[in-house]
């Protein structure tokens, strides 16, 4: 295998974490997707330190971990806070009202659409629809699923998370 | 086996899990085991029932009885009043909207009666991580007469005698599918369930694995078998972790079986399955799109021919169908292919599932027979617009498809008619929109979706699209001209014409369908600065009745930009050019003086 050189430290555990979760794929390229996966459940998101020691060991280029990085909205560079809020805007959510509810919760957190606020507690995103239309407009919080969100509860909603 | 005397079956589906229904199996056996009763009545978590307006939903077997929005805190009434005493909670049980009397059987209500389900046959009725439930409720049963009674030809002749068609969006007659894949001579071949379900506001497929995986196994090996194939593979999203457990589970406990593996039932035929994840690229749902994500790569299309029946995954002959189409196979083996093609109209056999949204009273999954009415589904089983507002429209087929509106409620819906109508099945997102929605913002929106997941590919998808966005944008920002909707016209078709692949070559779709039926609001925007709607910010005006407003300051108190002017108990005026639209002062006013024009 190539010798792995980083420019920004990941420490000695991280790259063989890395390695490890690689290996369980073979290494085998057509897995890439899988395995970026996996090393996001570890780390949360892939920076690009992450995904050059992906490509070393995987045997393909830096530039292919990137494309695939950068194509599927799944994966993430930057991390994500601590409860990330993502706000359902298919379109049952749009027709009920899902914009409005967004606005207020950048309003809120003071943040944009992919940001984390600067204490990492909270990250804000989109996402087309979880399959809750009866719910709409729906809001995730980390794994927990809130319906029928008014603009006007998105503070009460976020005072949970205080 | 333990036999009980009562069954209390818990929506399992996503909508339910939403609204607790996890808590409720909890009180309900914590109820259970307080009264002894444990060894009486059984608690089972199952798929999706499909009235999702309603959820959380409980079904009692065997009197039946239905409960909706139940919470958690109601399960000791439900355990000692039903349970013991044999009685239905009444308050819980489903009001009629229009006899206003309560309804106890499913089977009666307004929502269920015009439906006819084969796809979602077990969802609601089995506990699909067991496989026993579904085995009881016939599954491999079908699998089990191919295997003995047809050769891989017959099977194929069968599907395509009974009119099936891919119920991923597209229309492509599956037995046909199946026939070109089996004529490729390879020594591998592979049998791909496209479960990457993308179209916002359609979620059957997820439905249906949640709630019935073994259908779709069952079916993935039958086609392994009249394909020649030994391998299945199902491309899942991620971002659906029920459905990825619930199949993992489903495809161990066939295994444990001999259902799937080596030597099934015993035939000398082998098939495994295994999963792949997607990871959130709509473009993913075309099939060679699909299967170059399968293979570690971008999701990108590719020209067809050749087709993946020829060199598809790892460019050996593939299969790919999607999860509703599968889910069919078996029910058609079982009860005969002249059964399933007396469902439906002449071209479009069969039933089909929607997933009812939006602005409709009874938000939910239905599986109607093709050729139903727009006016069937929108009225009978979708209960009417909500809060009694007007019909407007109601978009098929997700970003690639049109809207219909009112001229349209008598439509038979079917592959053609629908495609007729400037729309398209697609997987068969249904969102229905009232006098509220501006159409303008609507093809708006769908664009913004293109935009954000066109792959980059091919210039006329991914530039194209998004200048049909700008002039969109500018329309709703009250800038538009003529010679703005006269492009947006010959661009939308000039991208339908050179696109690429599906997604490309649909994606215009809304914007032309929008302006056929929606011209007059077209215009508005343009000549008159109006959106009847209210929706586009730009071209709102606040006005103030003179005769109404007291004078409170209320709404010049709220104002952020100082627009508003007037003495106190003196009729208040915004003044236009410095209001920003905010609706602050609507908001406020306590006397209905504001209006919005």
């Amino acid at each position: 295998m190539t010798e792995i050189k980083v420019k920004v430290k990941l420490k000695e555990q991280d790259i063989k974490a890395i390695k490890e979760i690689c290996a369980t794929f073979d290494n085998e390229p057509g897995n890439l997707i899988n395995c970026l996966q996996k090393i996001q459940e570890h780390f949360g998101y892939l920076p690009a330190e992450v995904q050059e020691v992906v490509a070393a060991n995987m045997g393909v280029s830096v530039a292919k971990v990137y494309g695939v990085v950068t194509f599927y909205s799944f994966f993430t560079m930057k991390p994500k806070g601590q409860h990330p809020i993502s706000c359902c805007t298919g379109t049952a959510c749009y027709v009920r009202g899902a914009e409005k509810v967004l606005e207020e919760f950048k309003k809120e957190l003071k943040i944009a659409v992919g940001e984390t606020t600067e204490d990492g507690k909270f990250s804000l995103s989109c996402l087309r629809c979880v399959g809750a239309c009866g719910l709409a407009p729906v809001v995730m919080i980390g794994d927990k699923t809130y319906g029928r969100v008014a603009p006007e509860k998105v503070a009460e909603i976020i005072a949970e998370f205080n | 086996m333990a036999s009980y005397k009562m069954h209390l079956l818990v929506c399992g589906g996503t909508g339910c899990k939403s609204s607790d229904s996890m808590l409720i199996v909890d009180k309900l056996n914590e109820e259970l085991k307080s009264h002894n009763l444990v060894d009486e009545a059984k608690v089972v978590m199952t798929g999706c029932f499909g009235f999702c307006e309603q959820g959380p939903i409980i079904k009692v077997i065997p009197d039946n009885t239905f409960y909706t929005k139940v919470k958690p805190e109601d399960a000791k009434e439900i355990i000692e009043e039903h349970v013991i005493k044999g009685r239905s909670v009444k308050r819980l049980l489903y009001v009629d909207p229009k006899e206003h009397a309560r309804v106890s059987d499913s089977k009666h209500m307004g929502f269920y009666k015009k439906q006819i389900r084969i796809a979602l046959r077990n969802c609601g009725f089995l506990d699909p991580e067991n496989i026993e439930e579904s085995i009881a409720r016939e599954a491999y049963g079908a699998l089990g007469k191919v295997l003995s009674e047809y050769t891989p030809q017959q099977t194929i002749d069968k599907i395509k005698k009974s009119g099936l068609r891919g119920r991923g969006g597209g229309g492509f007659p599956t037995g046909l599918k199946w026939e070109l894949a089996a004529k490729s001579v390879a020594e591998q071949k592979y049998v791909i369930c496209n479960a990457d379900e993308g179209d916002p506001g359609a979620f059957m497929d997820r439905s249906v694995l949640e709630g019935d995986p073994h259908s779709v196994l069952e079916a993935m090996a039958i086609c392994g078998y009249s394909i020649g194939a030994s391998k299945g593979l199902i491309y899942i999203r991620a971002e659906y972790p029920l459905a990825i457990k619930r199949l993992k589970i489903a495809i161990a406990q066939a295994m444990e079986y001999g259902l799937l593996g080596k030597d099934i039932m015993g035939t000398g035929f082998d098939f495994e399955i295994e999963l792949r994840y997607g990871a959130g690229a709509f473009v993913c749902g075309e099939e060679t799109a699909l299967i170059h994500s399968m293979e570690g790569e971008r999701g990108e299309p590719t020209f067809k021919p050749p087709f993946p029946a020829v060199s598809g995954y790892l460019k050996k002959p593939s299969n790919v169908n999607n999860v509703e189409t599968f889910a069919c196979v078996p029910v058609i083996i079982l009860k005969g292919e002249e059964w399933f093609s007396s469902i439906g109209t002449e071209k479009s056999k069969g039933t089909k599932v929607f997933a009812l949204a939006g602005k409709i009273n009874n938000v939910g999954l239905i599986e109607v027979p093709m050729g139903i009415t727009l006016r069937e589904i929108i009225y009978e089983i979708g209960g009417g617009i909500k809060n009694g507002k007007k019909f407007k429209a109601v978009q098929t087929g997700g970003p690639s498809g049109g809207c219909l509106t009112e001229k349209h409620l008598e439509t038979p819906i079917d592959y053609d008619n629908l495609i007729a109508a400037g729309s398209m099945m697609g997987s068969g997102g249904m969102i229905v929109m009232d006098e509220d929605d501006c159409m303008v913002q609507i093809a708006k929106f769908f664009l913004e979706f293109t935009v954000e997941e066109s792959c980059g590919k091919c210039s006329p998808c991914r530039i194209g699209n998004k200048r049909l966005h700008e002039i969109l944008t500018k329309i709703t920002e009250g800038k538009g001209t003529m010679e703005d909707l006269e492009l947006l016209k010959s661009l939308s078709n000039v991208i339908k014409d050179t696109a690429l692949c599906g997604l490309g070559q649909t994606s215009p779709n809304p914007v032309l369908s929008t302006l056929n039926n929606f011209w007059d609001e077209y215009l508005e925007h343009v000549v008159e600065g109006k959106c009847r709607a209210g929706q586009c910010t730009a071209l709102k005006k606040y006005i103030i009745d003179p005769e109404k407003c007291i004078g409170c300051t209320a709404c010049a108190r709220a104002c952020p930009v100082n627009a508003i002017e007037g003495d106190k108990k003196m009729p208040h005026e915004i003044k236009q050019e410095l209001c920003i639209k905010c609706g602050s002062c609507y908001e406020k006013c306590k006397f209905n003086a504001i209006s919005i024009k």
